[in-house]
């Protein structure tokens, strides 16, 4: 669960990049972030996964709350989350299969444990190429679907997932977003921050819309494009 | 929500296995590192051995500089005999053997010619007592204080040559210590350098390890282990190069001297030794080498 209240940020630079959003986004759930560049989508994330502190207000995800919160806490946090990044992210030198097994390492889990859990998350993604081959000779949707796999190998309660289709086709981009779809079937909470317009419309998803820091809309798709309509008016 | 309890497990491998990868990743910085460690660590035992050679001779000047102190004329020999619990109880007076005007004469004349012992007569010779000392640095007090007891005349020691050893030690420890720390922080910034560069090449890596839950000392240890396996590496290269020069150092001055006038102290007698000192500063200057890199560009 996510829950941000009256949330602030400002950066040392003086730039204002929150001024006061809510969000609640409860355990199961799928929602769109969308809204232009600038607008505090990736400043959400950093808040989201503790890489920054929120000026004023406060954030609490998957029951930890993020204002003050210690370095030891941070990584335990950060266990209960999956992220995905827009240029995957994957460890060029590693095989597939050992990027995947990489994530179980870090958090102490026992070597048999891995061996049972990866090639299942890799099956559930859907990937079937040599996992012994490098990413770098994988297409770029087999590429997020490896980051996929590693976002969901931990057994996250929520997935976050930043511009996750941004480096894709448009048949990748609907390939990624159904597994999601289906990520979040199974159990898991999915936040995926996008401002590809087309992909948002194409699911009948929660879209929590942002510009210059604030939320101005927080609906379902229909109601969102109206809003946005409205706050940017046609000639 | 329920929240895991966090798994432990030993990951001492891990640590080892990414700690020597990055050694080789970054193979040029490592030999660079090893090798300054090395020439560090020779350059200190060059001194290190020196200086216990020098010790050596201080102390085999100690065994030999005794000190003697005349006792009065007025005093009978048992009066004489009695001092020697108050020169015994003198600082820095390890032993005092009292030798009688007798005994002295025959000394005396054990080791002269005939020549010189003409018109010679027992008289002339003194009770006294032969005294071994702690410590020759502190000869000249020592002296003063003999001189202080009632019914010692006179007192005779060579306090130059002892002062010139103990000067002489004293210097050596001094060069020592400068070199050995200017050295001991070259190697620490160099190390510091090499596993500055190692964080940076996997920046990428250590932030996806962040991003999926890693703990900081997880990411850490790999990086502390790198300077820790440069350094004990330094360390065993830096022993056997010093065994080696020592040995045939050692062989060209007992051959030039004539294995006579000098006995260097053998390297086996020190081995233990060295080799600790040279461990442990391999491990100490690794280890903080890479903490340093640790505390400034590691941010986790």
């Amino acid at each position: 669960m996510i829950i941000m209240k009256d949330v602030q940020k400002a950066y040392d630079n003086g730039t204002r990049a929150l001024k006061g959003v809510n969000i609640t986004i409860q355990d199961g759930e799928f929602a769109f972030l969308v809204g232009p560049s600038g607008s505090g989508k990736s400043t959400i994330i950093k808040l989201l996964t503790a890489e920054v502190a929120p000026t004023e207000g406060s954030v609490r995800v998957n029951g930890y709350l993020l204002d003050r919160i210690r370095n030891r806490k941070k990584s335990m946090m950060r266990r209960t989350l999956g992220v995905i990044f827009q240029d995957f992210r994957l460890i060029e030198k590693k095989s597939v299969y050992e990027n995947v097994a990489f994530a179980m390492r870090v958090t102490g889990a026992r070597e048999r444990e891995i061996q049972k859990r990866v090639p299942y998350v890799l099956d559930l993604v859907g990937l079937n190429v040599d996992t012994d081959r490098r990413p770098d000779e994988l297409s770029g949707g087999e590429q997020q679907r490896v980051a996929v796999a590693r976002a969901l190998v931990n057994n996250p309660s929520t997935i976050i997932a930043d511009e996750p289709t941004g480096n894709l086709d448009p048949v990748r981009s609907l390939e990624i977003m159904m597994l999601l779809e289906k990520i979040n079937e199974l159990g898991t909470t999915v936040l995926v921050v996008t401002h590809e317009r087309d992909l948002v419309d194409r699911f009948e998803k929660r879209v929590i819309a942002l510009d210059n820091g604030r939320v101005i809309s927080d609906g379902m798709r229909g109601y969102v494009i109206h809003e946005q309509e409205k706050a940017t008016p046609t000639e | 929500m329920s929240r895991k309890k966090p798994r432990r497990r030993n990951n001492l491998g891990y640590y080892i296995k990414e700690g020597v990868s990055s050694i080789f990743t970054h193979g040029f910085m490592s030999f660079a590192s090893v090798v300054i460690i090395i020439a560090c660590l020779v350059i200190m035992g060059s001194f290190l051995l020196v200086a216990l050679n020098v010790n050596d001779l201080v102390e085999d000047a100690e065994a030999r500089n005794q000190v003697v102190a005349f006792i009065d004329d007025s005093l009978t020999e048992e009066e004489a005999r009695g001092l020697e619990f108050q020169i015994l109880a003198t600082n820095n007076v390890y032993d005092a053997t009292f030798v009688t005007r007798d005994e002295a004469f025959q000394a005396f004349v054990a080791t002269h010619e005939e020549a010189e012992l003409d018109n010679l007569d027992e008289e002339v010779f003194r009770h006294r007592f032969v005294i071994d000392l702690d410590n020759i640095a502190y000869m000249q007090v020592t002296l003063d204080r003999l001189l202080m007891i009632p019914g010692v005349d006179a007192v005779r020691a060579d306090v130059a040559i002892a002062d010139f050893f103990v000067s002489f030690r004293n210097v050596i420890v001094v060069v020592f210590i400068a070199i050995v720390g200017v050295l001991m922080l070259i190697s620490v910034f160099i190390i510091s350098n090499t596993i500055k560069l190692a964080t940076f090449d996997r920046r990428e890596e250590i932030a996806i390890m962040r991003m999926v839950g890693a703990r900081n000392w997880f990411i850490r240890w790999p990086f502390i282990f790198q300077g820790f396996i440069l350094g004990l590496t330094g360390a065993v290269v830096a022993f056997g190069i010093q065994w080696g020069m020592y040995g045939v150092l050692v062989d060209q001055i007992v051959r030039l001297s004539g294995g006579n006038m000098i006995q260097p102290v053998s390297f086996y007698e020190v081995a233990n030794m060295m080799i600790s000192i040279f461990m442990g500063t391999g491990f100490v200057v690794g280890t903080l080498g890479s903490a340093i890199a640790i505390r400034n560009y590691l941010k986790v």
